[in-house]
């Protein structure tokens, strides 16, 4: 065998991951997960074998993680994403000992052994509140793509203060600061601060240690990085793969189990 | 004549009651939006046309609700808690237990028995136990608020939905959707977890009876059904659409009586 899988189905976007007998990415995909969830981790894996440019038949093994991983249903066995970000983080930049992965619906900060263990982790399992999706209803709100948002943050130069928690009610809050009279930066600067607190508050929880790696979804937003680097008083490790550290970290586990090694203890474990 | 208006700037809508010689004469509704005093003056305005009173005819306003304090023309403001104590006791004098569920907050007052707010709870910060999550799912599912009694009203079971994070709810809810559960059932699950932090909220002030259901979503008997099933007792809920208006009645009746007191006017009757 000379490949190996990840397919991580989170509740916004999947994402696949090849990775070859170096354990290097050699193809990647990042789709809308949608309602049908079979159909799209497996298409996800289709378009990333298509990017590697690799037959189905050559790869040796598949991980589903992710909050559908079970619906992979081609995959050898499941592996919780805080496992999966834990070791695809420690893959990329070696220095990490904690992790800050934030997706579309939950914002999980992770301690980690050198090597990516696992030592103790802390996520949002009771409220939408501080997840990708707080920056979503902003962007509703504000009718901008989410692309824009981080652009658009960055110009702001006096953050309102943003007292919601609940992500229901952020858009009505943005809205009325709005009519407020105040600018589109400034409220986005101050929804990016509102999340990037909270996020703050859960890392406290788990210990903060350099390095800090950051992965899932909202690292594409450069608002995002600045603003945390900023709370937390130190930089951020990131990189343009970081929205597929699920994944990556699924496609290791995958490729050392295909050459035999036991998989992580605990890791077909529920976790919320 | 003595004409006594109350008006309740709440986070979704906006609502007047106008009470002619202490009798309710007038109520209308819209939502609030974003310019609070143009809500409640067109609300005035249009529960004054009701009785044909102008506007300038109004002796004494009280504002309640979250948009109290931005109503330049009120002679009190009152918070939403008193003006609930004040609105259930006219309908149902004996309450002692009230719930109120809004757009974006959900309150429990316990009430002594002369009317006086000994206890409340409140949760403002979530939206799980608020009508908003009742409006997103129903919104999910294709269906407008106003069906929302109707559609619940014919499921054969509740589809367990959890109560945590209407956010999350939503998530479940496109899995049972995609599982072919149907609109009915999954709202009727949206309904009972609803309830479930109600009652959770109602016990934080103590379960005493009379119970007073308020708020607009306890327009959909359904809700009421519910409600009365897990707290196993009785409860009052005002007639129809004035369930969306113990607050603005409340202010009212506190108008009334201050217009009395002040004894330019006839006697309202108080509750």
């Amino acid at each position: 065998m000379s490949y190996a899988a990840g397919v991580d189905v989170g509740s916004t976007q999947t994402k696949a991951v090849i990775v070859d007998r170096h354990a290097e990415i050699v193809g990647r995909s990042l789709i809308s997960t949608g309602a049908d969830v079979v159909a799209a981790a497996q298409r996800a894996y289709d378009l990333a074998l298509e990017e590697a440019g690799v037959e189905a038949g050559r790869v040796g093994g598949v991980i589903g993680t992710g909050y559908g991983r079970y619906k992979v249903e081609f995959g050898d066995t499941q592996v919780t994403e805080i496992v999966c970000h834990a070791r695809g983080a420690a893959k990329m930049f070696p220095g990490t000992r904690t992790v800050l992965d934030m997706g579309g619906q939950d914002t999980k900060a992770i301690r980690v052994q050198p090597g990516g263990e696992v030592i103790d982790f802390c996520m949002n399992d009771k409220c939408a509140a501080g997840t990708g999706r707080f920056l979503q209803s902003a962007a509703a709100a504000l009718e901008l793509h989410l692309d824009q948002l981080g652009p658009t943050a960055l110009r702001g130069k006096r953050p309102v203060e943003i007292t919601t928690t609940c992500t229901v009610f952020a858009e009505s809050e943005v809205l009325s600061w709005l009519s407020r009279g105040r600018k589109v930066e400034d409220i986005l600067a101050g929804v990016h601060h509102s999340i990037a607190s909270r996020s703050f508050g859960l890392l406290k929880r788990v210990g903060i240690e350099d390095e800090i790696t950051f992965t899932g979804g909202v690292t594409r937003n450069a608002a995002m990085v600045a603003v945390l680097e900023e709370i937390l008083g130190s930089r951020l490790n990131v990189s343009e793969d970081s929205h597929y550290m699920g994944a990556l970290g699924a496609a290791l586990f995958a490729r050392e189990r295909a050459s035999g090694a036991a998989t992580p203890a605990g890791a077909g474990g529920e976790v919320a | 004549m003595s004409i006594a208006a109350g008006v309740d700037i709440g986070s979704t809508h906006t609502k007047a009651a106008l009470l002619v010689d202490g009798q309710l004469a007038g109520t209308a509704i819209r939502r609030t939006g974003f310019r609070l005093e143009e809500a409640a003056r067109e609300t005035l305005e249009e529960a004054c046309s009701v009785v044909a009173v102008r506007p300038e005819d109004i002796e004494y306003l009280t504002t309640t609700g979250y948009g109290r304090n931005r109503i330049a023309e009120r002679d009190l403001q009152v918070t939403d808690l008193t003006a609930q104590a004040w609105g259930t006791r006219r309908f149902f004098p004996a309450t002692r237990t009230v719930l109120d569920v809004g757009g974006q907050t959900m309150k429990a007052l316990r009430l002594d028995d002369v009317g006086r707010v000994v206890s409340f709870r409140l949760n403002d910060k979530c939206a799980a136990g608020t009508g908003a999550f009742l409006e997103k799912t129903a919104r999910y599912l294709g269906h407008p608020v106003e069906e929302i009694g109707d559609v619940a009203a014919d499921a054969a079971e509740a589809v367990p939905i959890s109560g945590v994070c209407a956010v999350f709810a939503e998530s479940e809810v496109i899995n049972h959707v995609s599982q072919g559960r149907r609109a009915p059932e999954i709202l009727r699950g949206a309904m009972e977890s609803l309830v479930e932090k109600s009652v959770r909220l109602m016990k934080r002030v103590g379960l005493e009876p009379e119970f007073t259901l308020v708020g607009g979503i306890m327009r959909f008997p359904t809700m009421v059904e519910v409600m009365r099933r897990d707290l196993a007792q009785d409860v009052n809920v005002p007639v129809g659409e004035l369930v969306q208006f113990t607050g603005a009645i409340g202010a009212a009746v506190l108008s009334a009586y201050r217009l009395e007191q002040a004894g330019g006017a006839p006697a309202a009757r108080i509750a």
